[in-house]
């Protein structure tokens, strides 16, 4: 576990790392909306409007993903005290709250043909919104403190109490929309996926996976970058 | 083993009663928010009675949530919080006294309440006892998620703000299952589920909450 | 190589970091019953945060704390309900009165209430018991948290300028009970800006 606790350690496996990430995440754009768009058949109900679902769902995967894989960073941060975790953690964070507000955007965009309205407290949709708020409120606790480090450790518990809380979360919001909603109307999470359906739909997942991967190794370094700053800052006026 | 534990207790109490005016303004505020629901969507007692479940629950939430604040902050400025942490019982039950307490000058007066709020509301009869019921088993648990957010909040420069963005996403589930036992035993379709549900919520937070709530205490006092 | 008295309470090159900077490191001590530290230096040299350290408040940078050779951070627990922390606030609730503080201070240390009366008295505050806590002036306050340290038995006593606020007698008052407790086998750690006499301590001098 405390393999890669040494930042210079960190520095570099991430420099091995990005060039595969960043370069298979721009091969694998062109190739997934070439195939979301393109060669995805339409769907007999939704028609051409089913290739949103190509971005939305892989969206709202990752949203789920990046929030497990911050939960596990602040759970590395607080038990084993491993400061490359946090850092990861807070990087992880902002993407994850981006691809739930694509998740978001996307489900509303599909919505208003499919609902005839731009917002429909569907099951799923809710729940990534919920997720959302979540996402605000570790990054609002992060930034709360003159004390980096005492903001870092307290979001990294709100982080925990998160996760397990969101499959309590998960399982009350499918209750609540099953009580509420009439069970006929085109479901946002759709019957089942036709397999000419999930090639494209794997294609964009790698491809989010890879970009996160990228983008998540650009952040951390910038945040390396700006501590370092921090303490060279320091550093002169303790010497001046 | 419990004689610290009742000490805090019994001195949290005594300290509501001696500060009354701070303690019945959450009731206070539940019974004034809720008497605006009739201008802002009529009076007709059909309409009222549809969304009196919802209402009640969703001010009851909220009041929790404005006197989160009440739990650690004065003891956290004056530096009882630091004698609390050096107690001669785990922090992690102390925090169960406060919340225990805090519940008691405060969820458990929405609960009383509750009965005349529901009369407001035009509900049914069954009403004022449905609705007491499931705030007794519901307002508990955000006491117990609640503290965390605010010992979260502690020395934090926009606390207040804060500990709805922190805590109302958490409390989302209570507020569902809270709903849907009242509305479900009023329509008569059975809300026995709904309050297992709500009780099991109770009953993992109290186990996991005060865990998660002393580490944030602890974090505030370094 | 341990002495032929081995030290009660002991610091093993302790640092001590406060938001990415090094406050101070390499810092150790060691004492024997009866003893007393002495922290002295300008203000935000690190004295507090070395004592919230010794009270197990505040996590060490690096270094380790010992109690009879054992490791303090192994047992938290244990080590709390071994002290006393007299920091800069006094714990005080403004409304309840003199006497309801100290005996809820008193028993949430673990203690009974057979000290409390002559805890009210080394500090001077028979007169003053029933007295709201919002009444009573900052050199009462003090001398209410003060009261503390006799109310409820403790063998470490970390004390943070525990003379502020306090007129000459109440300070001959806190010099007497730090005495008897010294007397008594316990050991006392404060900073003070020299307020306080206390003989024969060891010296710790912090530099801004």
């Amino acid at each position: 576990m405390h393999f890669l606790a040494n930042p210079l350690r960190f520095q570099r496996i991430a420099d091995a790392v990005f060039p595969w990430a960043a370069g298979g995440a721009a091969l694998l754009a062109p190739l997934a909306l070439w195939l979301a768009l393109v060669v995805a058949p339409p769907d007999y109900q939704q028609g051409e409007a089913v290739r949103i679902m190509y971005v939305h769902v892989p969206a709202a995967w990752m949203a789920m993903f990046v929030y497990l894989c911050v939960a596990a960073g602040s759970a590395a941060g607080l038990i084993w005290r491993h400061p490359m975790a946090e850092v990861a953690a807070r990087a992880a964070a902002p993407i994850g709250a981006c691809f739930t507000a694509i998740a978001l955007f996307t489900g509303s965009v599909w919505g208003k043909p499919m609902w005839g309205t731009w917002w429909v407290w569907d099951a799923r949709l809710t729940s990534v919104l919920i997720l959302f708020f979540l996402y605000l409120g570790y990054m609002a606790l992060h930034d709360a403190f003159e004390d980096p480090q005492r903001g870092a450790r307290a979001a990294s518990i709100l982080g925990l109490v998160g996760l397990v809380n969101l499959p309590v979360i998960k399982f009350s919001v499918d209750w609540w929309n099953t009580l509420h909603q009439p069970a006929s109307i085109v479901r946002l999470d759709g019957p089942t996926i036709d397999p000419s359906m999930l090639w494209p739909l794997f294609t964009m997942m790698g491809f989010f996976k890879l970009f996160f991967v990228a983008v998540l190794v650009l952040r951390i370094r910038a945040q390396l970058a700006e501590r370092r700053l921090a303490n060279l800052r320091l550093g002169a006026e303790g010497r001046a | 083993m419990m004689r610290p534990l009742l000490a805090v207790l019994r001195r949290d109490l005594r300290l509501a009663r001696r500060r009354a005016g701070e303690t019945l303004l959450g009731v206070l505020f539940f019974v004034l928010a809720l008497s605006l629901f009739p201008f802002g969507v009529g009076p007709a007692p059909d309409i009222l009675a549809r969304i009196g479940g919802g209402v009640i629950w969703v001010l009851a939430l909220l009041s929790v949530l404005l006197s989160l604040d009440r739990l650690w902050q004065s003891d956290f400025e004056d530096g009882s919080l630091e004698q609390l942490a050096l107690a001669a019982v785990p922090l992690e039950l102390v925090v169960l006294a406060k919340c225990a307490a805090h519940w008691l000058s405060g969820g458990l007066l929405l609960v009383l309440v509750a009965p005349l709020l529901a009369v407001l509301m035009a509900m049914p009869a069954e009403a004022m006892l449905v609705l007491p019921l499931t705030l007794l088993l519901g307002t508990p648990t955000l006491t117990l998620v609640g503290s965390i957010g605010a010992a979260l909040l502690l020395g934090a420069r926009r606390g207040g703000a804060l500990v709805a963005l922190l805590v109302l996403p958490l409390y989302i589930p209570v507020l569902i299952f809270g709903v849907s036992a009242a509305e479900g035993a009023l329509m008569g379709l059975g809300g026995t589920a709904q309050l297992l549900i709500l009780g099991a919520m109770l009953l993992v937070s109290a186990a996991l909450a005060p865990f998660a709530a002393a580490a944030a205490l602890r974090l505030a006092l370094e | 190589m341990p002495s032929a008295e081995p030290a009660l309470f002991a610091a093993q090159a302790l640092a001590c970091a406060r938001g990415g900077r090094l406050v101070f490191e390499e810092l150790s001590f060691a004492l024997a019953p009866g003893e007393a530290l002495l922290l002295r230096g300008p203000n935000g040299c690190g004295k507090s945060s070395l004592l919230r350290m010794l009270a197990g408040l505040l996590r060490p940078a690096g270094g380790r704390l010992l109690w009879e050779g054992e490791a303090v951070a192994a047992d938290l627990p244990a080590h709390h309900v071994r002290l006393h922390y007299v920091g800069h606030g006094n714990a005080i609730a403004t409304t309840l009165t003199a006497e309801e503080n100290l005996a809820f201070s008193t028993e949430l240390l673990g203690g009974t209430g057979e000290h409390l009366a002559a805890a009210l008295a080394a500090f001077d505050l028979e007169s003053l018991a029933s007295s709201p806590g919002r009444f009573l002036s900052a050199g009462q306050r003090r001398r209410l948290a003060l009261a503390r340290l006799v109310a409820a038995p403790r063998k470490l006593w970390l004390l943070d300028e525990p003379g502020v606020g306090l007129d000459r007698a109440s300070r001959a008052r806190l010099e007497a009970a730090i005495g008897a407790h010294r007397a008594a086998g316990g050991i006392c750690v404060l900073a003070t800006h020299g307020d306080v006499a206390v003989p024969d301590p060891l010296v710790i001098d912090f530099h801004g």
